[in-house]
């Protein structure tokens, strides 16, 4: 373990390797790629044994399916309009899937896929070229028309277009690195915490033990604090993904 | 270009959490989800678009349907149930209406019966009342005209009577034997002078 070495290697957890054996390596199937197959089905899995009565008095498991339904239903309607029932599966599966990739993340020895970049860069790139395509499809050319607030002075146009796409463009990149950044914190400092209770016993022994008790305090508080991260982050996303669709349907 | 700027934000947004990582993470490689010499950093991307194609198929096609189904079927359960008990209320509505309506008929039939029964009642008195009125006065009428055959019978008796004391008076009085007719006329003239 880190301890051994005396140092805090934070960074070992958000490692990529090959995940299922034999026939992950021959195919480049990572760890993460594991988590986001456990994640997609645990969803699944739950709408299907939840539904499977179809009672007209919800269970406990039918009453969280349809809960979770109705939330982000209510949020597409409530944000984007009456359009936004088209865009609903898509704004369900993605918050859905980042927040059971962010909550299986939060068990020891579980891979957590929204810290990676890469994931949630491609996820922030999907819902771009998503909005971008409605709008185009919608509006035709007069999409461009987004990039000019309507009564501005002529003059300024060499300033505010650019700084229009340039905010245009940096949506995905704040939509990307939000996610990714809060995981990765949180699980960096998880990491930090836990190696410096095994540095205390180590360096001070029976005496580290009482010391230790500290960064324990402070790790499960995070805990909470964590949980609590992981519903927000999947929430903000979905519900930055439903403004930029409103504002690809409505354009402003 | 992207790359370094992306790392730039990241580092920045990290700074304060990713301190002591940086200090102590040693010549390692470095942030591992940045390490894009790792080709499973990339390969991971490709697997999440398929991942993700089959997850949302699955939902939008399979499950989130289900969902809507059963959401659907129970709107419709209860505005059925609200429509029948709306229905039943309607109609007990209509009953206590016609219940209403029946009471207040039989009040007013037993209104007109009782008004009817008292001015029979009043009516057979009435003639009742004629009647024996009718038979009183009959009576009456009978009982006079006895009353007056009997003064008539008396009042001829009182001529004989008197006649024949006016007769004895005499004889006792002046030894005379007075001519009845005589005596007859007198008596006749005294009595039609007091009337």
């Amino acid at each position: 373990m880190a301890a051994e070495k005396s140092t805090i290697d934070a960074l070992g957890q958000f490692h990529l390797d090959t995940g299922l054996g034999a026939i992950g390596r021959s195919v480049n199937f990572a760890n993460s790629n594991v988590m986001m197959v456990v994640a997609a089905a645990l969803v699944l899995l739950a709408l299907h044994y939840g539904m499977r009565r179809r009672a007209v008095v919800p269970g406990r498991l039918q009453a969280l399916a349809e809960i979770g339904y109705q939330f982000i239903h209510d949020m597409c309607v409530e944000q984007i309009g009456e359009e936004g029932k088209r865009f609903f599966p898509f704004v369900f599966a993605l918050f859905f899937f980042i927040l059971i990739g962010n909550l299986i993340g939060l068990f020891p020895y579980f891979f957590t896929f929204t810290s990676h970049i890469a994931v949630t860069g491609a996820l922030a790139v999907l819902v771009i070229v998503l909005v971008t395509a409605v709008a185009l499809r919608i509006h035709g050319l007069h999409f461009f028309s987004y990039f000019w607030p309507e009564g501005a002075p002529v003059v300024l146009a060499p300033l505010i277009v650019p700084i229009e796409i340039i905010s245009y463009i940096s949506r995905p990149v704040s939509l990307s690195i939000r996610l990714f950044a809060n995981m990765t914190a949180g699980h960096v400092m998880f990491e930090v915490f836990a190696t410096f209770m095994l540095m205390l016993v180590g360096a001070l022994g029976a005496f580290g033990y009482v010391l230790a008790l500290g960064p324990l305090v402070i790790n499960i508080a995070l805990m909470g604090f964590e949980v609590l991260v992981a519903f927000l982050q999947a929430y903000v996303f979905a519900v930055l993904t439903c403004i930029y669709l409103h504002d690809a349907v409505h354009l402003h | 270009m992207t790359r370094l700027m992306r790392a730039g934000l990241v580092a920045l947004m990290l700074a304060p959490a990713l301190a002591p990582a940086w200090a102590w993470a040693g010549e390692g490689e470095g942030m591992p989800q940045l390490n894009f010499a790792n080709s499973l950093t990339g390969s991971q991307v490709v697997w999440l678009a398929i991942i993700f194609a089959i997850f949302y198929v699955l939902l939008s096609r399979v499950a989130l349907p289900q969902v809507a189904q059963v959401l659907e079927q129970r709107s419709a359960t209860i505005a059925g149930d609200l429509e029948a008990a709306r229905g039943a209320k309607e109609q007990a509505d209509l009953a206590v209406q016609e219940l209403t309506l029946a009471t207040r008929k039989a009040h007013a039939d037993a209104q007109a019966a009782i008004a009817a029964a008292v001015a029979e009642a009043k009516a057979e008195a009435a003639r009742h009342a004629v009647q024996l009125n009718q038979t009183l006065e009959a009576q009456l009428a009978a009982a006079e005209q006895q009353i007056t055959a009997a003064r008539g019978t008396a009042m001829a008796a009182l001529r004989d009577v008197a006649t024949e004391t006016a007769s004895a008076m005499v004889q006792r009085l002046a030894s005379v034997a007075a001519p009845r007719e005589t005596v007859d006329l007198a008596v006749g003239a005294v009595l039609a002078g007091r009337g």
